[in-house]
């Protein structure tokens, strides 16, 4: 083993020759990723517009209207949906709702502390939130029971049980899942007019009509599909890693459905600006990426089918 | 754009809100400004450089701290997001390694909320942040573009505006660059203006159509940055006289 020698006014590059890789990784992030992008290759071997392996299955949670667990790489999030009958609002009687939470829990990351909730949780969730709406993903109307009456309230939780990076597309992916996996259980009104859900051993003994006559899933119609991106210097890095978004600073997330409308631009701040063929750049590996997670989305489905 | 009063305050497309931002308004902040846009008004305050990070910022670089006040109750996810927007916009334009551990606090107050709300907290805390005197590279410009369901793009819009549309983009960019030296043309290379600092958008539309924004927004943060730097001049012309 050689001898580091830390020379007086010796930079980081004369410097590298003397070091074990795993020093100079931590000691000189920047360099280390500078050196390995020049060579179009990550540190993880990937190259640069490659995402990181992704799976998807379906039901994880039995006690669950719907759900699914997402793993990006190493970034995992379990998604799971409760169905809940409520009374619509006056505005929208004949519509249901949807109220997204973002959990992350101490077990994810090291920089999440127990008792202090971290910061970007409530980022996500509102992002979350806004993205199903903006795509219409799931029609609001199929929510609906009975007009003006009773309507569904679906609760998507989405945990993530490990966070290495690329969170919203994780939690984006995992939301969709258990959206497609969900289920709408059968609901019955009793005497006094309340409206409530029919489990499966009840359904023979029950004589009071059903409003639903069999469980049904929702039509999710144009799917958004997201892609975080990471900009460095002129480099564009699909997918980064929790190490690769705190080293290179500006990250922009793009969300496209699959009829190719774009349903979110997201960028907050960073270091680096965002020029238009930079984001054209972006959009045409997101369609590229959406292929991709369309088929794994497909397969995860029909091995459900199958089952 | 066809017919010119297409909007229900009687604007045209293209047309902004009155503008006004008045500065030092606070006299225990280092640095205090109002901004507003029609009827939605920020008031930011800056405080610091503070000595000391936060724990898990870099103490190597400045840091800075967004507090999101809103008009009336809680804060809750939707401010969150702002400020995390915020704090990331601001970090970007200003100069960090200047102060080295230190903590700059941004206080924003929403006074009145017509639509635009981001925007108008961006373009105060940025003439806030001139106020406190803190280094930056450049002023950030904020401006929301809507997408009408036809395809044609109105500025700065007000709520009602914002319930009604399709889609709309908050977008951010830096502004143009004001030099003494000739202007050299840029071989290649994109102009300033052309890079976009942050972009926040709701509801599904074209690809086109968000370029159709960008190149509008870049058009009217032109104007804006045009009156931010005006407003800045004035201002402190006004402060050096009276301190002669």
């Amino acid at each position: 083993m050689e001898t580091t020698t830390i020379g007086g006014g010796e930079g980081a590059t004369g410097m590298a020759a003397h070091m074990e890789v795993e020093a100079f990784r931590r000691l000189f992030p920047l360099p280390f990723y500078d050196r390995h992008l020049s060579k179009s290759v990550r540190p993880d071997a990937r190259t640069l517009d490659s995402a990181r392996e992704t799976t998807i299955s379906l039901g994880p949670v039995a006690s669950a209207d719907g759900s699914a667990l997402v793993k990006i790489g190493e970034t995992t999030m379990l998604a799971a949906i409760k169905l809940e009958v409520m009374t619509p609002s006056t505005e929208s009687s004949d519509e249901g709702s949807i109220a997204v939470e973002f959990y992350m829990p101490p077990i994810c990351s090291p920089m999440v502390r127990p008792g202090r909730p971290a910061e970007v949780a409530p980022v996500i969730s509102q992002q979350l939130s806004d993205v199903i709406m903006s795509s219409r993903m799931v029609n609001l109307k199929e929510l609906c029971l009975i007009s003006g009456k009773a309507s569904w309230i679906a609760y998507l939780d989405v945990y993530c049980l490990n966070a290495d990076g690329s969170l919203f597309d994780a939690a984006l992916l995992s939301a969709v899942a258990a959206f497609t996996h969900l289920q709408i259980p059968l609901v019955s009104v009793n005497e006094e007019g309340r409206v409530f859900t029919v489990s499966g051993e009840q359904q023979e003994k029950t004589k009071l009509e059903l409003v639903n006559k069999e469980k049904r899933k929702l039509s999710i119609g144009n799917t958004p599909f997201p892609v975080t991106c990471v900009i460095h210097k002129e480099h564009i890095v699909v997918d980064p890693t929790a190490e690769e978004e705190a080293i290179m600073e500006t990250s922009i997330t793009i969300v496209l459905d699959t009829l190719g409308n774009l349903v979110s631009i997201y960028k907050p701040g960073g270091v680096g600006l965002a020029s238009t063929a930079t984001i054209k750049e972006c959009i045409s590996r997101t369609k590229r990426r959406m292929q991709d997670l369309k088929i794994i989305l497909e397969e995860a489905v029909s091995v459900m089918e199958v089952d | 754009m066809g017919k010119m009063e297409d909007r229900i305050d009687g604007r045209n497309a293209n047309q902004l809100r009155p503008l006004a931002c008045s500065r030092n308004l606070l006299h225990r902040a280092h640095g205090s400004a109002r901004w507003s846009q029609g009827n939605t008004i920020v008031l930011a305050a800056v405080y610091g450089p503070k000595a000391g990070t936060k724990k898990g910022e870099n103490p190597e670089k400045a840091s800075f701290e967004v507090i999101w006040k809103p008009k009336t109750g809680q804060i809750g996810k939707q401010e969150r997001e702002y400020e995390m927007i915020l704090k990331r916009t601001l970090q970007s334009i200003c100069l960090l390694n200047v102060h080295p551990n230190t903590t700059t606090s941004i206080i924003v107050q929403v006074v009145g909320d017509d639509g635009s709300l981001l925007p108008c907290a961006i373009n105060a805390s940025c003439a806030a942040l001139v106020d406190a005197g803190i280094p930056m590279k450049n002023l950030a410009v904020a401006i929301s573009c809507g997408l009408m369901e036809e395809g044609s793009i109105i500025l700065d819009l007000t709520k009602s505006e914002e319930e009604k549309l399709k889609a709309f983009a908050y977008l951010v960019f830096p502004n143009s660059p004001l030099t003494v030296i000739p202007k050299v043309p840029l071989s290649k290379e994109q102009p300033i203006e052309q890079g976009i600092i942050t972009s926040v958008t709701r509801g599904a539309m074209p690809v086109s159509g968000y370029f159709d924004c960008m190149n509008r927004g870049v058009a009217a943060c032109a104007a804006i940055s045009e009156f931010l730097r005006r407003s800045l001049q004035k201002q402190s012309s006004d402060d050096t006289s009276r301190a002669a």
